[in-house]
């Protein structure tokens, strides 16, 4: 039982940092037709503007200003490099963001040095939230789930009740109808794109502290997001957060599952010593949202709530 | 045009390459140079950064001192970032280079490619042959079944680690269920087979209430596996962790408020203490061939301190790097000279007084026997460790002869 409401919190947890990061690039994605290569990048560069803010400043400035640094640099990459290799079509588009990551984890590597930087949770959100089956549990993940759901609020009212929102959303099938009646498209695409990464930003201010700032983390986070996007269906941000959601709870679970594959398959006279009958679910826990990118593309290639194919 | 490029960009790459071991050739001639092959950049750079700076500071030492053989010790780094794959392809590079000697100390993988590079390397280049000093690896098949001949553990393997640690708890009768958690790779596999082993054969009693096997360096949240050690009622944990895992995991237990011992390998490695804070004072107990407040002489303390005033944000770990190069410079002198051979026989069953009793090469597997610590985190310490104004204090001192185990080494020397 108690795992079970541990799991439960810290899938959820999760599952919403993941939301936060994948909700910017399913609609770049479905909005532009390139897969950001260097979305999870926009994420890194949110936890080391939080640090390096944050240790002038405090958490609290920081917690708004990186993101909107993320936000800017995001926009920046799409109105000087991706609007302009546009017209070469999505190889380039897709080549391009591919090399980006790359340059933003070495530049990353030159300002702030290859090791992990001491970005650490505030000492105001330290201590302990409350006790459950004497485990004590953490504010700052009681404060993450906050921001999470605060963000989540604040991205449906803007889509679905806003006049941009509309916009967005018409600029989404039909950009072309929505260029005829004097939108000004291509503005459209950068602003989601900076919002976008504003939130990849969002996500790294409040996920680099809880988890670990290094150069590596976009490359440790890049491919989950990915798996978000195909799950959940292109475009849809319902599907986006049904999907990360799953993930979370599925990598939590897993972890809390000791049956091995001898138990599972044992009536099939798989050995419990064998090799392939040692293995866990819970030693399977990484690999399983990979399994479930490759199935949900053979069994329904529109995704959970997509209306288009990848 | 795009061709023309790449092949342009090629050739004066060829060229830098070929230019850069010529110079690295000639230099070899005034200078010992060992090729340091371990993780500066990825997930467990930490840890080799760290590494490297006892390597520099235990060479500068000893060049102070005069150097080996009249010559001066350099270090040569080579980024492996962690990886096994990548660890050849550098070990070529320091070959290209003419280096001799190769050191490596993080991750046993690692260690295994390497020492299996090293004697394929020596098969096919008689004359040119390296020596690998291996000071983290504690795999024990490396010292067992994959021994060879070019290959010294200076570390000691996870069986003579596990005999210490299990000799401590038996002394410990109030622990009745225990938890071991282990990174999944071949060290892991193998803390997990002693712990399960020796604890049966120490402690019947015991009742191991879970071993877990977690993705190495990739976990980056425990709270899942602490909340599993926490509801499996375990009255303590034992874990080979180490880099990132062993902080993170130390980490998450501490958040999570969990009151039971840890007892660890690398509770006192790098990262691990800042984490763990005032809640893991009395919990967290390691065993090592040193910590800061071993017993030791002056002028070993006076060491220790000029390397925290030469580098204030790490602490002296690595005791090993002064080990490695006193015993390479007594097997230079009795070999007179580099000839590897000679060095590497002169290596085996060599003894040497090190700061904190003698040690042994022992000759049948290259396993380095020495005295070692049991200690656990404490507030009561002269030295502190990471500016917690914590640090280790010992338990119990495991004499280098009762850590002797028995190896199904067949160790092949050449003639």
């Amino acid at each position: 039982m108690e795992t079970l409401i541990f799991a439960l919190i810290n899938g959820l947890i999760y599952g919403l940092l993941l939301f936060m990061l994948s909700s910017g690039l399913t609609l770049i994605f479905s909005m532009m037709g390139v897969l950001n290569f260097a979305h999870a990048s926009f994420y890194m560069l949110g936890a080391y503007f939080a640090y390096t803010i944050g240790s002038v400043t405090g958490f609290w400035v920081a917690l708004f200003l990186a993101p909107l640094l993320a936000g800017a640099a995001g926009a920046a990459v799409e109105r000087w490099g991706l609007r302009r290799i546009h017209a070469n079509g999505h190889v380039a588009e897709l080549l391009f963001t591919f090399g980006l990551a790359y340059i933003i984890e070495e530049v990353v590597k030159i300002v702030w040095g290859n090791l992990a930087v001491p970005y650490r949770i505030p000492a105001e959100l330290n201590f302990s939230a409350f006790e459950l089956f004497g485990s004590q549990y953490p504010a700052y993940r009681i404060f993450m789930l906050f921001i999470s759901i605060g963000m989540l609020i604040s991205l449906w009212y803007l889509l679905k009740r806003t006049r941009i929102g509309l916009i967005i959303q018409a600029a989404l099938t039909h950009p072309n109808m929505v260029a005829s009646l004097g939108h000004n498209v291509p503005r459209i695409f950068m602003l989601v794109f900076a919002a976008g990464c504003a939130l990849a930003g969002l996500a790294g201010v409040i996920g680099g502290n809880y988890l670990v700032t290094e150069p590596t983390m976009a490359l440790a986070m890049g491919p989950i997001v990915f798996v978000v996007v195909v799950v959940g269906g292109m475009g849809s941000l319902e599907g986006a957060f049904i999907a990360s959601l799953l993930i979370g709870f599925l990598q939590t679970f897993a972890v809390s599952i000791d049956i091995s594959f001898a138990d599972i398959f044992g009536f099939a006279g798989l050995a419990a010593g064998s090799e392939i009958g040692r293995i866990t679910i819970a030693s399977l826990a990484p690999v399983l949202p990979f399994l479930l990118l490759v199935v949900m593309l053979v069994v329904r290639p529109t995704g959970l709530l997509g209306e288009r194919e990848f | 045009m795009t061709l023309n490029l790449k092949t342009g960009l090629t050739r004066s790459a060829v060229a830098a390459v070929v230019a850069l071991g010529i110079t690295a050739g000639t230099a070899s001639a005034e200078t010992l140079k060992i090729g340091f092959i371990d993780p500066l950049s990825g997930a467990s750079a930490q840890t080799g950064d760290i590494e490297l700076k006892h390597w520099k500071f235990a060479a500068d030492k000893m060049n102070e001192a005069g150097g080996i053989g009249g010559m001066d010790v350099e270090f040569v780094a080579f980024d492996n970032k962690g990886d096994p794959k990548e660890t050849l392809v550098q070990y070529q590079k320091a070959v290209d280079q003419g280096i001799h000697f190769v050191a490596q100390g993080v991750g046993s993988s690692v260690s295994a490619a390497l020492t299996g590079a090293v004697l394929k390397n020596n098969e096919r280049n008689p004359g040119e042959e390296t020596i690998f000093f291996n000071i983290g690896g504690i795999d024990p098949s490396l010292t067992n079944d994959n021994c060879n001949f070019w290959h010294f553990a200076f570390d000691q393997n996870v069986d003579v680690k596990m005999e210490g640690l299990t000799n401590y708890i038996e002394t410990l009768p109030d622990i009745k269920s225990v938890y071991i958690i282990a990174q999944d790779y071949s060290f892991g596999k193998s803390f997990i087979a002693a712990a399960e082993k020796m604890l049966a054969e120490k402690r019947p009693d015991i009742k191991i209430v879970g071993s877990e096997l977690h993705p190495v360096a990739k976990v980056k949240d425990f709270t899942p596996y602490v909340q599993k050690i926490m509801s499996s009622g375990a009255e303590a944990v034992l874990t080979g962790n180490w880099g990132s895992d062993m902080t993170l995991l130390i980490k998450a237990a501490a958040a999570a408020g969990q009151e039971v011992p840890y007892f660890t390998y690398y509770g006192g490695a790098i990262g691990a203490p800042s984490a763990m804070g005032k809640s893991a004072l009395g919990l967290v107990t390691q065993i090592s061939d040193f910590h800061e407040n071993a017993d030791a002489s002056p002028e070993q303390l006076a060491k220790q301190d000029e390397f925290e005033a030469k580098y204030p944000d790490t602490d002296y770990y690595y005791e090993r790097t002064f080990t490695v190069l006193g015993m390479l410079k007594n097997a230079v002198e009795k070999a007179g000279g580099i000839h590897m051979i000679e060095v590497a026989k002169a290596l085996e069953g060599m003894t040497y007084e090190g700061p904190f009793g003698t040690v042994t090469m022992r000759a049948d597997d290259h396993q380095l026997l020495a005295p070692l610590f049991v200690s656990t985190f404490s507030d009561d310490v002269k030295r502190d460790v990471e500016k917690t104004g914590f640090g280790f204090k010992t338990d119990m001192l495991v004499t280098a002869e009762s850590t002797a185990a028995p190896t199904t080494c067949q160790m092949v020397r050449p003639e």
